[in-house]
Formats: C-alpha cells, structure tokens, sequence
C-alpha cells in the first residue's frame, strides 16, 4: 500500500497546491516543498529498513509489491513493485522534486499554484515509472510525464535564443516522446498479442510476458520498438533533437527533473524491460547499441563545445553522459551495469547542481549567454568556486561520484569491447575540454561588465552543499548504493551471458 | 406521352445540365451561379420526369416535388448569402469572397 | 580509522583545504596564510614522525574499500614503504618551505584564501598520489594534482591567457591521464587486481618478458607519466604553465607533481622490466626531451620559462635512468632537484616580487648587490642544476644517473646525457648573469625593493640553498632494496672514467658560457640577431615549434569540426519528416485558394474521373 501512496502523494500534493493558491503565493511553494520531503523521507525509510541481498530462487525479487486487477477483461493489473532500482530513483527523484521547488523559489513569479501542480504531477507520473510492472500501466505513466512537462516548458519556459520559442522547444519535446512513446505501445500490444496467441490468455503482466516465445524476426522489431521508445527519452544520438530545447527553454525547475529523473525514466526502462524481455535480440543488438552509445559520448562533446548557450552546452553533455550509460548496459558486464546506476545517481547530482548554477547565474546577470559572461569570478562570490566543483564532477574527476560511474563502466566494459572503451576514453578528454571551456568562459578572464553581485543566500548555499556533499560522498564511498543495486544489476548482466551460451549451444546443435 | 422519344427528353436534361455547370464554373455574379444552380436542379427535375413517363412510374414525380422544394430551400439560402455577400464587399462577385484561402 | 602519522600527515592538508574553502574570507590574509602555512607544517611534522618510526617494511593501512563488485575491489588504502616516505618527506618539507615562502611572496595579492586552499589540496591529494596501495587510489591523487594544478596556473584568472594556459595544462594532462587509465583498464582485465604490490607479484607469472600484452600496459602507463611529467611528445603545456603564481611553478611545476610521472614508472617497475623495448623507449624519449628542453633553454628571455624548460630536461635525465633500469638513481634524481629547481624558483620569486613582477631578463641585470639573498639562492642552485663537482647535491644524483647508463651500455643515452651537461652549464651561466649582472634594463631593476622578512623571506631560501649542497645528497637515503639491482651493480670499474667525463662536461659547459657571455657577447649578439643564427634562435625560443605543430594537427581541426557540428547536423537530418510534411503542406495550401469556383471545377473533374471510371472499369456499373 505504501507503494500507492508514493504514487499519490504527488498527485494530491499538486492537487493541493494548484487550490492553494488562493491562500498566497507562499503557499503552494511551501505545500509542494513538503510534498516532496515526504516522499524522500518515505524512500529513505524504506532503504534503511530494506533487505537488499540477492534472493534465493523461491524468494520474490521485490522488497514490496502491491497488486490488484484493474481491467480484468483484458488482464491489466495495477501491479507496483519496488526493488533496490526503483527504490534508488524513487529516492532520487524525491530529493531533485525537493531541489526543483526549491531552485524556482524566485524564478517562478506568476500562476505559482498550477506550476507546482505540473511540477508534482511529473513527479508522481516518474515514481510511477519507476514503480509499475504491469506493462500498461508503465505506459500509462510513461506517458503522463509528458503532460504536464510539455505545459511546465511551454508556460514558464525562457524566451530563449532568437528563433526558438519556448513553445516550439516544448511542441518539439511532444512529439519526440509521444511518438516514442507510441511505438512502445504498439511493441507492447504485440507482444501482448503474441502471448495471447501462445497461451490463449491476455495479461499485460511483467512476469507473464518475461517469457513469452516470441517468433525470430518480430522478436527482434519488437525489441527495437522498445530500444527505440528509451533511446529517444535517454537521449541516444539520433533522436536527441528535442534535449537540447527542451533545456535551454525551460525553467531551472524543469531543467532539473528533465536532467535528472526524466532521462534516468528511460535507463530504467532499458534496464527493466527492453533487456529482460528480449535478452538474446537485445544480445545481438548490443555492437549496435554500443556504437550508438560511442556516438553519442563524441558527438554530444563536440557539439557541447560549440554551444554558446550555457544551458545548451549543459544539454550536450548529458547526451554524452547517457552514451557511457547505454555502453554499459549492453555490456553485460556487472561491473559496468553497477556503474551505469552509480553514473545516473551522479549525473543527476552533477547536472542539477550546473543547472541550478546556470538559474542562478540568470538571475543575477539576466542571460545565458556566455559571450556576455566572463570574469564572473571577482563579481560573485562562493558560486564559481561551487561551478568549479561541479563541472570538476561533470569532467569525472575522481572523488566524485561521476568518476566512480564512468570507471566502473569503463572497467567493466574493457573485457567485453576493448575498442569501445578505448574510443568511449577519448570522451574523457572531452569531457575535460568542454567542463573547462564552460568555466573559462563563464568565470576566467577580463569581466564583461563591471560592478559585484550579490553572493548565494541560504536557501542557494544550501542546495549547492548538499548536492556537492552527496556527489563526493558517492565518490568516496559508493558501496551502499552498489549493494541495493547489486540484486538487479546481476541478473541483468547474466542475462547476456545466459544469451550467448544458448546461441553457442545452439550453433553446437547445427 | 408519345411521340417524344426519352432519349430526347434526357439529352434536353444533360444539356441543361451542361449549360448550368458551365455557368457555374465560369461566371463570377453570385446572382448567375445561383441561377446556374437552378437550372442544373430543374435539369435533374426534367430527367427524373422523363424518366418517370418512359416507365410509367409514380416516384419520379415524388422525386420531382422533393427537387422543386429543395430548389426553394436552396434558393432563399443562397439569396440571403447573396445579400450578406453585397452588405459586407460591395459587389455580387463570389471570387472576393476568398477569406478562406489557406 | 587509525590515527597514526600516515594519515596524519594528508589529513592536515585536507582539513586545512576544508576551512580555507569554508571560510569565505572571514579568516583574512593573515588568518589564510598562518592554516595555510600551519597545515603543511603539521604535515611535515607527522610526516617526520612517520619517517621515524617506519619499520623499513611494507605497511598496508587500509581505510575502507572503495568499491567492491565482484573482483572489483580497490580500496581506500595506504602502502608506506621507502619510496612512499621520500616522497612524502619531499612533498611536506619542500612544501612547506614554499608554503612559507608564498606567504611572502603572496603578500597583498587578492584571494589568497583560494591561494592556501588549492597550495593544500594539492599537498593532499599528492600524498595520497604517492601514498595509494591501488592503481585506482593512484589515479585519484593524479587527477586530483591535475585540478589543483589547472586552478592555480589560472590563479590570476583576470587574464584570458592564464586561463588558455591553464587550460592547456590541464587537457594536455588528461591526455596522458586516458592513456594511464587505459592501462589500468588493461591490467585489471589481465590480472584482476589493482592493488600495485599484487600487481607486481602477478605481472611476471601471467606475462612474459617482451610480450605484447606486457608491452602494452607499460606503453599506456608510460603514456600517463609522459603527460605528467612533461616530457616529448606531451610536453608543450609546462612552460606555458609558468603563467601561476612563482611558488606555485615552485612546488607543482618543479618539485612534486611534474615528477609523479617518475614516481609512477618507479613504483611500477616490475611492468616495466616485463617490457624491455618499452624501457629503452622510456630512456630515448627521456635524452631527446633533455636535449630539446635544454636547446629551447638556451633561447628564453623569460626567467621562469628558462626554469621551466630546465625543470623539464632534468625530468629528460630523470627518465633516462629509470629506461636503463635505475630506479634508485632516478629518485635520488627527483629528490635532489626537488630541493635545488625549488631554490631556484623561489629565488627567481624573490627576484620578481622585488622588482615589482618583471620577470624578463632583459629588463632586469645588475641585481647581486642588492638582493644579495636571491643571488645566493641563485648560486647555489645554479651549481646543484649544472652539477657541479663534489659541492653540489646535483653532481651527486647526476653521476649517478650517466654512471648507470654507461654501465647498461647505453653509449647513446651517455652522449645525450653528457651534451645535455653541458648545455645545462651554458643556459645556467646565461641565465645568472642575465638576472644579477650587467646593467639593469629597466628602472624596476634599478631600484628593486629586497624582501626583508627573515621567516617567511630568507628561512625557505637559506634552508632549501643548505640542501641543495652536498648535504641534500647526503640526507638521501638510498632505496636500492626496493628496486630491482641496477645496472652499475653488476659492472666493475669504469666510474671513474664516467666522472672525468661528466666532470669535463661541467667544466666545457661553464668554460663555454663563459666565453660567450663574457667575452664574445657583440659577436654572439649579432650571430644570433641575422640569418640562420636568428632562426635557430626563433627555433629554440619557440622550443623547436611543437606549439605550432599541434596547434596545426590537433587544435584547429577540432576547431574546425566544432563549428561544423554546432548546428547539430544529425538533428537537421531528423528534422526531414517535419520539412517534408511542411513541404506537402505548402502545396496543399496553395488548392485552398478561397475561390468557390475553383472548388466547382476540381469537384467537377473529381466526379468525371470517378463517374469515367466506374463505365470503364469492366464490371463496374453494369
């Protein structure tokens, strides 16, 4: 039942802000603001008291289930589960919703009820992500993140750069995921429908459907119809085109959800659903997946260099951040998937605390434009040492979390695919060349215009703190997050291995 | 009725048709596409008559009744389009009237 | 955790880090200066305790584990052995006398909060550089020096070319650092272990001497140590890195981290043996970086810059020793130029400061009267640098590192070393009498204002000028047992015919300067202003254009592809559908023209089309 109420808290939070309004302008800040607390205390609560450790074979994986038929007649449940994982990015996206409320405390001036309302809905509609098992209603939450996200872009969005507006940059993000989201549903019916054929019975459960026999050729377009539908939300190159808009036109607030839980959605999804439901298609996809993963570490640098816009440049580097990500989840290699989960947790940290530097930059200085920043150094003070930690975490250095992510990646990749790793390791210089350009820009040199600004209240040294605590806290010491993860990320690795032998023993069968 | 042949009455039919369908697509005056339509009912008014002498039957009648009332309908619509037609621009000439355009 | 002096010993820096950072300038300058001072002076104190009381064993303090997946099992621990307490005791007591220093030379400059704070986060993260049982560890302070370093050359953040140089330094760096990484990547996948005592147990029963994979991992690491350490081909960033403050360029760019790459191939020299060709590639590149280094020497008008390249060949000399396999000698290297290349940044500091930051040696001259300290410091070290004979801790380190090459038989390395004497000997001269004789070039040199301040001013001088004489070499304490034997050990006889011989190449050097600078100085002035003398100066000045190389093969292609990919071409390309779909809608608009009668006709044509084809298809109305 506790798992309904992560769901719901949310949702009747922004309920309660949107009417709150009319009690002032405070209040819906302060409502959302314990909504999300709560939230983060519950998953924290649950993580203390959790048993992580790999289940026996008759044992259920889940640390907590909760199921009941929804639309019997055709075998939907509303079935929530929660293991190590979810329980990891429900905690997450508890602790970013608390930053995003925080971070728009001054940004967000007009129809303050209805934004929180948004806010707390995409939240509540992440949570169920992470949360649902049967496949519609994945689907259904899946697709109620966008809602809500589209309007947060699209009505308190920046004006932004000359030719792309707000709305436009929201429409674009639309229509990426819904499409997406689309050709998920089509994949899951069909998987749906071939189960029902085999067994004569409709259900869209997880555990129902993980062994459905699927015939060669569909099997493979369905696994790509699920590829798909993540690699657009993760982002993998091809289909990154809305991020990059998304972000620069969206509130801080928005940026940080987007950032930070909204691409973990789709790592998730590629850990939950599109790897275990096709383990050998998704075995033999895997080169590809790769390459599409080096092309998005390179191509998502490069283009971050280019980038004028300190938010965009943000945008690119979370495309070359997943690419690690992607890597290692079709890597089969435990190693690698641990740190793909430690990579998401430290990404997360990492890219809020720049996009929340960035907002806060932009209340100050009223731009985002860096060939109007420079020599910010002498006029702010704290931030630029805090940007410096932060892009310091984002250019992998060690003691950060990001460092342990991508070098367990890389580590546990190396065996698999030397020549992966070899290319994915130019991004680390890269990496190093884009974190510094946006430091040398924004702080180093002569200032563009004269005069101090005002230093980080509370509110903002707080936030900055404690993201930068828990970014060097994971770096230092990863092993309770790798020990709730190590349950979901074994099997996940073995699957590969599990495929390859079928497909030797099949070739020894020939 | 002998003597007149249905093909007669029917090729009169078809070239009134044609008449009205010309003028229709050529003529810019709302008054002479109204009128233009007219002529294109009362043409399929005429087959249906001849049609229905040729067999003897009563429901080409019927039909010619149903076709003189839907005339009328279509006749005070349109008239009362014609007159906003002028109120709004001045003239009776439909191509001004082309705020549709995509 | 146990408290023992170990961990002492880097935590001081780190807490002194922690309140720096914290502070937010309520300390104040004096307030920075004294925990910023005091910090690494308790570090150097727990250090000494811990020099004191080590067994001579291997001891393993183990923090926690870092991460344990599966094999993966590196942890957050110590390894104190010789090697580590050398180190250690260059990084806390060279340290600290910068450290010292700084709080002179810093003396009114802005920030010098950020100043301490950075100065002792490297002091920490250098420590547990040399400190880490496991590669990983290693790989933490290696970074971690890189991103002190990075800050504090771009410590005077106001100039864009500060940042540049920074920013080279850093990235040129990291390129070096993939390929470390790579090897790590390599020897974990080979051997399932990162821990470097393990490591170096394994390497011989899972690989050959010579073979591909040996050769391979010591070819990667070398690539980190090259980045490092500044040598041929990642070299280009460490004399553009003399844009940080001078005790900066004192502690990072000469003692301590320019040298972890030394530290590196020392502590990983079982790999190393396992690939010979590799070794002898370790040696090559050290001669040529030692040659280049010292030509491009020759050629600077900047102080620090001569410093810098001068840093940079000694580095040359201290990578020819470990290629022919003497560990100890390259060490011994490292330690003694620790303590004199220190001396001589400072009192090149001293110089600076005194003649309000003019730091071209044209402008200054004429100086030994009246900063008779920083002359003194310049002696001194200036000896140790060209080695010279019996009196300097140089000649010490030096012979020994030409006696082991000439005892492996590398005759070629020997010549290289010897030329390298000698150029050292010319670029030396010219660089003292530029700064202190002659007439002063600029009114800042005629009346230099000489720093007076006994603790913070003379004590790191003198003190570091004592050890940069015979007395360093003696306090050095010989860590032959941990390395495998060096080649002279097995070789009798013959030193004394290298001494001569290096002794000679001292004394040419000298000799050599001194009759250019001193006598022939019109004739050398003109050689080197007209024809092929102006060139090869220009050549050298530019330190033989491997700037101007990789700006052309390396820079501006990324440029280039930069501005290329900025509109994000992959996007356009998946803009299509919607282009088309505007293209399609372009022209369907174009039919909705509002004509009623242009809707008569295509409904028209729509009905005959139909009406012809139900008569013609067969079957249809029939």
């Amino acid at each position: 039942m506790i798992l309904v109420w992560l769901i719901l808290i949310p949702f009747l939070g922004g309920l309660l802000c949107w009417q709150a309004e009319r009690w002032g302008e405070q209040a819906p800040r302060w409502i959302a603001l314990a909504t999300m607390l709560f939230v983060l205390v519950i998953s924290v609560v649950l993580w203390l008291g959790g048993d992580f450790s790999l289940p026996g074979s008759y044992e259920s994986q889940w640390l907590l289930e909760w199921r009941v038929p929804w639309i019997p007649r055709f075998g939907i449940e509303i079935h929530l589960a929660m293991d190590g994982l979810s329980l990891i990015l429900v905690a997450l996206t508890g602790f970013l919703g608390t930053l995003a409320v925080l971070c728009s405390w001054h940004e967000i001036a007009h129809r303050v009820g209805f934004f929180h309302l948004n806010l707390l809905f995409i939240l509540g509609g992440v949570v169920g992500v992470f949360l649902a098992l049967d496949l519609f209603l994945f689907f259904l939450f899946w697709e109620m993140m966008l809602v809500p996200m589209y309007f947060l872009i699209a009505l308190w969005g920046h004006s932004g750069s000359p030719g792309q507006t707000r709305i436009r940059a929201a429409t674009r993000f639309f229509i990426y995921t819904q499409a997406s989201g689309l050709l998920m549903l089509v994949a899951i019916l069909a998987l749906v429908f071939v189960h029902y054929s085999n067994t004569g019975e409709l259900s869209f459960s997880y555990d129902v459907l993980r062994g459905t026999d699927v015939p060669e050729p569909l099997a493979f377009w369905l696994m790509l119809g699920f590829f798909i539908a993540f690699a657009v939300k993760l982002p993998v190159v091809p289909f990154h085109g809305w991020l990059p808009d998304a972000h620069a036109q969206a509130p801080t607030a928005g940026s940080v959800d987007l950032a930070g839980i909204l691409l973990k959605t789709a790592a998730y999804g590629m850990i939950r659903f599109a790897l275990p439901l096709f383990p050998e298609q998704s075995a033999a996809f895997a080169p590809v997946a790769m390459t599409l993963g080096l092309v998005g570490i390179i191509y998502g640098a490069v283009l971050a260099c280019g980038q004028q816009d300190i938010k965009r440049l943000i945008a690119y580097t979370s495309i070359s951040h997943m690419g690690f990500v992607l890597i290692a989840l079709y890597s089969g290699s435990e190693l690698a998937i641990q740190g793909a989960i430690i990579l998401m947790v430290a990404h997360a940290f990492s890219s809020a605390g720049l996009f929340i530097l960035s907002g806060q930059l932009y209340e100050r200085i009223h731009t985002r434009d860096m060939r109007t920043m420079g020599g910010l150094w002498s006029r702010i003070p704290v931030l630029p040492g805090f940007t410096l930690c932060f892009v310091a975490a984002s250019l992998g250095m060690p003691a950060t979390a990001n460092f342990v992510g991508e070098f367990m990646v890389l580590f546990g990749t190396f065996p698999s695919a030397p020549v992966v790793v070899v290319i994915a390791s130019v991004g680390l210089v890269l990496a190093a060349i884009y974190s510094l350009l946006l430091m040398q820009r924004v702080h180093y040199g002569p200032e563009y215009r004269p005069g101090p600004l005002k230093g980080p209240d509370a509110r903002e040294y707080g936030m900055m703190l404690t993201l930068l605590v828990l970014t060097i806290a994971v770096g230092l010491y990863p092993q309770p997050l790798l020990d709730t993860t190590a349950a979901v990320a074994a099997p996940v690795a073995e699957l590969f291995t599990d495929a390859s032998d079928l497909a030797a023993r099949a070739g020894e069968v020939n | 009725m002998n003597g007149i042949p249905m093909e007669h009455g029917l090729i009169l039919a078809s070239i009134l048709f044609s008449l009205g369908l010309a003028g229709l697509m050529l003529r810019r005056s709302m008054l002479f596409v109204l009128m233009s339509l007219e002529v294109m009912l009362n043409s399929a008014a005429l087959a249906f008559v001849v049609g229905a002498t040729a067999w003897s039957q009563p429901d080409g009648q019927a039909m010619f009744l149903l076709v003189i009332t839907l005339a009328a309908a279509e006749a005070s619509v349109g008239l009362a389009l014609m007159i906003q037609l002028y109120q709004r621009y001045r003239s009776l000439d439909l191509d001004a009237a082309s705020r549709m355009r995509g | 955790m146990m408290v023992t002096p170990v961990v002492l010993s880097f935590l001081f820096p780190l807490m002194g880090t922690l309140v720096l950072a914290f502070s937010s300038g309520r300390l104040g300058a004096r307030g920075s200066s004294v925990i910023g001072v005091g910090s690494v002076g308790l570090a150097a104190l727990a250090t000494l305790w811990a020099v004191l009381s080590h067994t001579g064993d291997r001891e393993i303090i183990t923090l926690w584990t870092w991460i344990s997946v599966g094999d993966f099992q590196p942890t957050i621990g110590l390894g104190v052995d010789g090697l580590a307490l050398v180190m250690m005791a260059v990084i806390t007591g060279v340290g600290f006398l910068i450290h010292l220093f700084a709080a002179w030379y810093m003396t009114g400059e802005a920030g010098i909060t950020r100043f301490y704070a950075w100065m002792n986060l490297f002091v920490f993260s250098m420590m547990l550089l040399v400190l880490g049982d496991n590669l990983l560890l290693l790989f933490l302070g290696w970074e971690g020096v890189g991103l002190c370093s990075y800050g504090l050359i771009g410590y005077y953040y106001q100039g864009l070319d500060n940042a540049r140089a920074a920013f080279k330094a850093f990235v040129v760096t990291r390129i070096g650092d993939v390929f470390l990484a790579l090897g790590l990547f390599l020897v974990f996948m080979e051997l399932g272990t990162l821990d470097i005592a393990t490591v170096l147990t394994r390497a011989p029963e899972f690989w050959a001497e010579g073979s591909a994979t040996a050769n391979l991992a010591a070819l990667l690491v070398l690539g980190g140590a090259l980045g490092k350490s500044a040598q041929v081909p990642l070299h280009t960033w460490l004399p553009d890195a003399m844009a940080g403050p001078t005790p900066v360029s004192a502690l990072i760019h000469a003692a301590t981290m320019v040298t972890a790459g030394i530290y590196l191939i020392a502590r990983l020299n079982g790999l190393f043996l396992l690939a010979p060709d590799v070794m002898l590639l370790v040696g090559v590149i050290g001669a040529i970086s030692l040659l280049l280094a010292a030509f491009a020497a020759l050629a600077q008008t900047d102080i620090k810059r001569v410093l810098a390249y001068s840093t940079m060949s000694q580095i040359g000399y201290m990578f020819l020793a470990l290629g022919v396999g003497a560990f100890d000698a390259a060490i011994f290297h490292l330690v003694t130029h620790a303590f004199f290349k220190a001396l001589l940044f400072l009192s090149a500091g001293a110089v600076i400061i005194s003649c309000h930051h003019e730091q071209d040696m044209r402008k200054l001259g004429g100086l030994w009267r009246k900063l008779p300290v920083a002359y003194g410091g310049f002696i001194v070290g200036g000896a140790a640098l060209v080695a010279l004979p019996l009196v300097s801790a140089g000649f010490f380190s030096k012979d020994e590192i030409l006696w082991q090459a000439m005892a492996a038989d590398r005759n070629g390395l020997l010549i290289a070393g010897l030329l390298g004497a000698v150029l050292t000997g010319i670029y030396t001269v010219r660089l003292v009498l530029g700064t202190f004789h002659g007439e002063p070039g600029s009114d800042h040199a005629r009346h230099p204002e000489p720093g007076t301040n006994l603790i913070t001013h003379h004590l790191p001088l003198v003190v570091l000028a004592v050890l940069s004489t015979f007395i360093g070499a003696w306090l050095y304490p010989g860590l032959g047992g941990l390395f495998p034997d060096a080649p002279g050990e097995a070789v009798e006889g013959g030193h004394t015919l290298l001494q001569v011989l290096a002794i000679g190449a001292v004394v040419a050097g000298l000799a050599l300067a001194g009759w250019l600078f001193l006598m022939r100085r019109p004739w050398l002035d003109d050689v080197a202003s007209k024809g092929a003398g102006a060139s090869l100066w220009k050549l050298w000045h530019h330190a033989w254009g491997f700037d101007a190389l990789f700006d052309r093969v390396l820079v501006r292609p990324w440029q280039w592809s930069v501005r290329m990919l900025r509109f994000d071409f992959i996007n356009l390309i998946m803009n299509l559908p919607a282009l088309i779909a505007r293209g399609f809608n372009a022209g369907l608009v174009r039919s909705q023209n509002g004509r009623t009668r242009s809707y008569a006709v295509v409904m028209v044509f729509g009905a005959t089309v139909i009406l012809l084809a139900l008569a013609l298809v067969p079957g249809g109305v029939a």
